[in-house]
């Protein structure tokens, strides 16, 4: 515990760092918010999908990869998000506000839920939230104004072509910019310390004071309006929704533990990576068909028992990067002066990464 | 006698679900695995039997003698190969192990068999009934399926009171470091209690299939949600636990399919979901075995 | 022959070392006493000798055949038998079926439940009774007569008396006494120490992973025993924190 030895060791939270990954970052967002103006349509509108997919992971992760709850029904709040645009589009919002109100909606929506969710754990919360997804899509069907089982269109969206997808390419691209800055700051802050603890075990974390439930219970719903936002995503850009089934469909949750499988579970960078790895892996291979996702599936079970810690985690535990300084370390104060990668840390450093142990 | 009539069918219809649970009800029990894979191996035993019947002519009740041993033998290497590593790793893996194997198996049968259901034909045992009295009339099949379900569960239970293997399972159970220094290697206890359960799954899933008038590849998204869901509400570690919560399950199903044939899954899902909230521990303590 | 010999053994738990560099011999029918403060190693080198803990260097021969390759559950087949520290019974299962989980090994010999109980008689009246509705004492004998059920040649004792009565350390001590005309070796972790050196024909103390002082039980002093158990002899009243080592047998 460093505040035992206090004074002679300081917590090093990685400012400068992170106020580099800030700069970079906003500079990374302003040059892909101009992106429509200098690229064709076609490219920005397929990175429209890379977008979603990217919050899409890294909301799953912050679920299961920082908090531990293995979700395998995040598909009722990604159906939830597109019909709730269909409710506020029809009172008469543009269908970007109305994806903004539904993720609030849906967010209200999955608080209560959470206390239902929160009677299981482990693996039977993992078929429970799946059950709830599945209660969610057959409650939503017995609406006819929203097309009952068929689906339905976006019946108020901009006519422009090139405007709509300007838009979506701009909503899109926020929310995935909302979803990382939530993340990062929710990781930094002291309830970023707290989810670490609940993850490595839970019982002491309760012993230790911390509300386990309530912490897990914000995370849950911020990962339902997260999930929310990409699922209005989905719908503005097909201008609505092929079928119920197809919006709630469980693979929406296979996609996303493939995605932060792959990239690498518990980092906030694996996600990314995943979703760039699936994305075209999607590109090239969807042609192939039902063995797509055979193939997926596969090498979700392999990444999980050969490289457990994905390929960010391979790539982190060698050359030692990370993007998103979301830890903390402590460093004797008299090496505060020398070059970080001088600096010898007394205590191991302590490093959310990969891990995901109990 | 409508609403009792609904009762009895639901009774019935518990047996299946039951049936359904139990193989779950025993990995999670023996070995604290979720398997989410459980309706995926159902439906997979379905396809076997279907094979047995159209590949060698076989009738589907022969066939269940060398389906349930293959799902055994199946299970025995999923657990040695797959999940034995998986549990070494973390709480977490297991979990998204089984879930791979949910999402490769429907999609793979589909490419294998197409999305056409396939038969299950049982001859005229389908169709038979006893009429108990005017207006409940019991189907020969239905009755036989809950029959098989409660004789397994009794069946179970004595195998983990009586035998040696049982003992052990219910050791494991306990604490698997301290069966090791009894001279008992765990992890193959652990291979043949997931054995038991794929092998009992593969046979609830021709029992589904055949009442389902055949299996399609993706029966499994559907079944293991059911069987999910009588396991909880019978309560954890409960094997009679487990036939309440089919028979309550099925109960809800049959009801709400009097009113509207589109009710039975939603309503089924929302008692679930009740008795979540009301009754988190399930409707049965006991403190069985597993 | 001996029955064990563990040569050079250097175990721990992650960074933090509990033995190092231990030498250990057992010979047949010997009792020999473990002893030292919390976190010396003792339980470790228990816990290596069975298998159930992986040393970082050394060997451990049992009958002069090299069995450090082998894992826990196949060196209880070969006859070796540890009685862990905190009982560890099957909480959900009666007395007699901890027992008879006990046989697991399938090893021949004298020990069978009836003479189990016959040797630690206060099990007699609680053989269908849960495990996890013992008392301390209770669950010490079924934790002892199940490892007996394996027909062991040596067995390992882990804090035998821990938190027990001492009218219940006495009665447990008295059947160990019958236990070891059966002409088992038997090696002993306990901290009563007058209690060690009535019982023991050798004892060893470990002091911070290394022992100290070692010697027929007859040919030491009480003293000697304490000032090895303490350090005092080497300059040292340190008592390394060593929680780890008791939180992972906890």
């Amino acid at each position: 515990m460093p505040k035992l030895i206090a004074g002679s060791v300081r917590v090093d939270r990685y400012q400068r760092r992170a106020l580099v990954t800030g700069v970079v970052a906003a500079a990374a967002f302003v040059a892909l918010a101009a992106a429509p103006y200098v690229l064709d349509p076609a490219v920005t509108s397929s990175w429209i999908k890379l977008f979603y997919l990217i919050t899409l992971a890294t909301m799953w992760n912050l679920l299961a990869g920082y908090a531990g709850m293995v979700s395998v029904g995040q598909q009722a709040y990604i159906g939830l998000g597109a019909y709730g645009l269909f409710v506020f589009n029809d009172m008469g919002f543009d269908p970007y506000s109305s994806a903004l109100i539904a993720s609030v909606a849906v967010g209200v929506i999955a608080l209560p839920l959470s206390f239902i969710a929160f009677r299981l754990r482990g693996g039977y919360f993992a078929i429970g939230t799946w059950v709830i997804a599945e209660a969610v899509r057959q409650i939503v069907i017995r609406f006819d104004n929203l097309g009952a089982g068929r689906g339905r269109s976006i019946s108020n969206y901009t006519a422009d072509p090139v405007f709509r997808n300007m838009f979506t390419y701009w909503l899109a691209l926020g929310i995935l910019a909302l979803a990382l800055v939530v993340t990062f700051y929710l990781l930094r802050s002291r309830m970023g310390i707290a989810l670490q603890s609940i993850r490595d075990n839970e019982v002491a974390a309760r012993a230790l004071g911390i509300n386990v439930s309530r912490t897990k219970r914000i995370v849950f719903v911020i990962a339902a309006m997260g999930a929310a936002l990409a699922g209005s995503v989905i719908c503005i850009q097909a201008i609505g929704v092929a079928s119920p089934n197809q919006i709630f469909s469980v693979s929406y949750s296979a996609f996303m533990i493939f995605m932060v499988l792959i990239g690498g579970i518990g980092t906030i960078e694996g996600p990314i990576l995943g979703a760039v790895i699936y994305f075209v892996m999607d590109l090239y291979f969807s042609q192939l068909g039902l063995w797509y996702l055979v193939v997926l599936g596969l090498l979700a079970i392999l990444v999980t028992l050969f490289l457990p810690k994905g390929i960010w985690g391979a790539i982190h535990e060698r050359f030692n990067i990370s993007l998103f300084p979301v830890g903390h370390r402590i460093v004797p104060v008299a090496d505060k002066f020398l070059p970080q990668s001088s600096a010898q840390p007394t205590v191991k450093e302590k490093r959310p990464n990969g891990r995901f142990r109990r | 006698m409508i609403v009792l009539n609904a009762l009895v069918q639901g009774v019935l219809l518990g047996g299946l679900f039951a049936m359904a649970a139990l193989g779950l009800s025993i990995a999670f029990g023996v070995l604290r695995v979720v398997n989410l894979a459980h309706g995926e191996i159902m439906t997979v035993g379905a396809y076997l039997a279907y094979l047995s019947l159209s590949s060698f002519g076989l009738n589907v009740w022969v066939s269940l003698l060398i389906v349930v041993p293959a799902m055994g033998f199946v299970g025995y290497w999923v657990q040695r190969l797959l999940l034995q590593r998986a549990l070494r790793l973390s709480e977490l893996a297991p979990l998204l192990v089984t879930f791979g194997l949910a999402i490769m198996i429907p999609n793979a049968l589909v490419e294998v068999f197409t999305n056409d259901k396939k038969p299950l034909p049982t001859g005229d045992l389908a169709v038979q009934s006893i009429t108990i009295v005017d207006g409940i009339t019991i189907g020969v099949l239905p009755l036989l399926t809950l029959v098989v379900a409660v004789a397994l569960i009794a069946g179970m239970q004595l195998f983990l009171a009586r035998t040696q293997m049982g003992r052990y399972m219910r050791a494991a159970a306990d604490d698997s470091d301290t069966l090791r220094l009894m001279g008992i290697d765990y992890r193959k206890v652990y291979a043949f209690a997931m054995a038991l359960a794929f092998g009992i799954a593969a046979l609830a899933g021709v029992f589904f299939g055949i009442r389902q008038g055949g299996v399609t590849p993706f029966d499994g998204q559907l079944t293991v949600l059911f069987a999910f869901e009588a396991v909880i509400i019978g309560g954890l570690g409960s094997l009679w636990g487990t036939l309440a919560g089919g028979i309550v399950l099925g109960i809800a199903h049959s009801l709400a399919g009097q009113i509207s044939p589109d009710l039975p899954l939603l309503v089924g899902n929302l008692v679930f979901l009740a008795i979540l909230v009301f009754r988190p521990t399930g409707i049965v303590r006991s403190k069985v075995a597993a | 022959m001996p029955l064990i010999h563990a040569q050079s053994i250097s175990a721990g738990y992650g960074d933090s070392r509990a033995i190092s560099d231990v030498i250990l011999t057992l010979q047949n029918g010997e009792l020999l006493a473990l002893v030292g403060a919390n976190g010396a190693g003792k339980s470790t080198l228990l816990r290596v000798i069975a298998g159930a803990h992986r040393p970082t260097a050394g060997t451990v021969s049992f009958k002069d055949s090299d069995i450090s390759r082998l894992t826990d559950f196949q060196r209880n087949k070969l006859g070796i038998s540890l009685v862990p520290e905190g009982r560890r019974l099957f909480a959900s299962m009666t007395v007699i079926e901890n027992l008879i989980v006990g046989a697991g090994s399938g090893r021949a010999g004298a020990w069978n439940v009836e003479s189990v109980v016959e040797t630690l008689p206060m099990l007699k009246p609680l053989l269908k009774r849960n495990a996890s509705r013992l008392s301390g004492g209770q669950q010490q004998a079924v934790s002892i007569g199940r490892a007996l059920m394996s027909n062991p040649e040596v067995l390992l004792l882990d804090e035998v008396s821990l938190g027990l009565a001492p009218i219940i350390i006495d009665e447990l001590y008295e059947s160990l006494s019958v236990v070891r005309q059966s002409g088992l070796g038997i090696i002993l972790v306990e901290q009563d120490l007058a209690r060690t050196i009535a019982v023991a024909d050798r004892i060893m103390c470990l002091l911070e992973g290394h022992v100290v002082l070692e010697g027929k039980s007859g040919d030491l002093t009480h003293d000697q025993i304490t000032d090895a158990y303490f350090g005092h002899s080497i300059g040292s009243f340190s008592e390394p924190d060593l929680t780890t080592e008791e939180g992972v047998q906890a």
